[in-house]
């Protein structure tokens, strides 16, 4: 369960971007590979707990799967994977070392409101 | 709308980033000191039991002659396992997480802090036994065992893809009990290699001895590589 950790980390590197920015945070957009070894649901519900009377209370967690990808050398194409036990080629059987995707934890965007706009209009 | 307010969309910020950018920014500068000081350092991970320190045990008692060796080792609590190791007379530190499931770059960085890494060749970090949490925190290592004993199931390492993934060498340990365990060889290298085709596989027994001079002289080539590279990169211990 180490997606209480990771949820912190995200917790802070967001607070870091929006340092000294009237903002409210509507949104956030994660990218989560298949192999990052990240469980989403956890992930969720972490986030709800660190985000607990921070000024990320409430913010949506937007997180977009990344199956795995790998470059098969054999077809010379770029193939994307079902699951996670291997790394075979779907077209040809080839074992491939060289991936392409699949391992993001990457925080991707936010959307933001300004606070005094809201304010005005609210 | 009705009361004449206009909908703003929200602003949308790029960010594009790691969320663990923190612990690879510690792991980076941690690579960069153990580079210059020529440590050759391993982060070995395995499940509870699987035998990471009876391997450790032996590995630095009977390497002990010819280097000079320290390690870390996590564990969720108790010091048992530094205590072990200890006995092999190097330097060992136990690092208690706590309720922490994984070592984390800060922790190494602090442990190692007052340390003369220049007068060490070979540093093992020895993870919290898991096979989930410590695959996606770099630690700085040059690389990354994972163990498996003869009695885990041979298709174990399909069901931990991401480590398997992150792994340079994988240990088959507890190779005295094979038979018993009617243990499958060919299949536990398939399943390794599925999710890393080019991972060194070695085979042992801590206990017997058996397989272990591979493992010595994979240690002994890695330590020279690492001290060569160190002095050509101007480095002088």
């Amino acid at each position: 369960m180490h997606e209480l950790s990771v949820a912190s980390d995200l917790l802070e590197l967001v607070q870091a971007e929006l340092k000294g920015q009237e903002v409210q945070v509507e949104s956030i957009h994660l990218k989560l590979g298949v192999l990052a070894g990240v469980v989403k649901e956890a992930l969720e519900f972490s986030f709800e707990v660190v985000t607990q009377r921070t000024e990320l209370a409430g913010a949506k967690l937007l997180i977009e799967d990344v199956p795995l990808g790998i470059y098969c050398l054999n077809c010379k194409a770029e193939k994307v994977l079902e699951g996670v036990q291997s790394l075979r080629c779907p077209e040809c059987g080839q074992l491939s070392g060289d991936i392409r995707q699949g391992k993001e934890l990457e925080l991707v965007t936010l959307a933001v409101r300004d606070l005094e706009r809201q304010e005005v209009y609210g | 709308m009705a009361d004449g307010t206009v909908l703003v969309p929200p602003r949308i910020l790029e960010l594009r980033q790691n969320i663990l950018k923190k612990n690879d920014l510690l792991a980076r500068d941690l690579r960069q000191r153990f580079a210059e000081a020529g440590v050759y350092v391993l982060n070995l991970v395995s499940g509870p039991g699987a035998g990471k320190t009876r391997l450790l045990q032996r590995t630095l008692t009977e390497l002990a002659p010819e280097f000079h060796m320290a390690t870390l080792v996590g564990d969720l609590a108790t010091q048992n396992d530094a205590r072990r190791l200890q006995e092999s007379g190097t330097t060992v530190r136990q690092i208690e997480t706590g309720t922490l499931c994984h070592l984390e770059a800060e922790m190494v960085a602090s442990y190692v802090q007052d340390w003369n890494l220049a007068e060490i060749d070979l540093l093992f970090i020895e993870n919290v036994g898991n096979l989930v949490c410590p695959s996606s925190y770099d630690l700085g290592e040059d690389g990354r065992v994972v163990l498996f004993s003869t009695t885990d199931g041979e298709d174990k390492p399909l069901k931990y893809p991401t480590l398997i993934n992150s792994a340079d060498l994988a240990i088959i340990s507890k190779l005295d009990l094979a038979e018993a365990a009617e243990f499958d060889h060919a299949a536990m290298h398939r399943a390794l290699r599925e999710m890393r085709p080019d991972i060194k596989i070695l085979e042992l027994s801590a206990k017997t001895g058996e397989g272990l001079e591979a493992w010595y002289s994979h240690l002994r080539s890695s330590i020279e590589a690492k001290k060569e590279a160190s002095h050509v990169s101007g480095n002088p211990r």
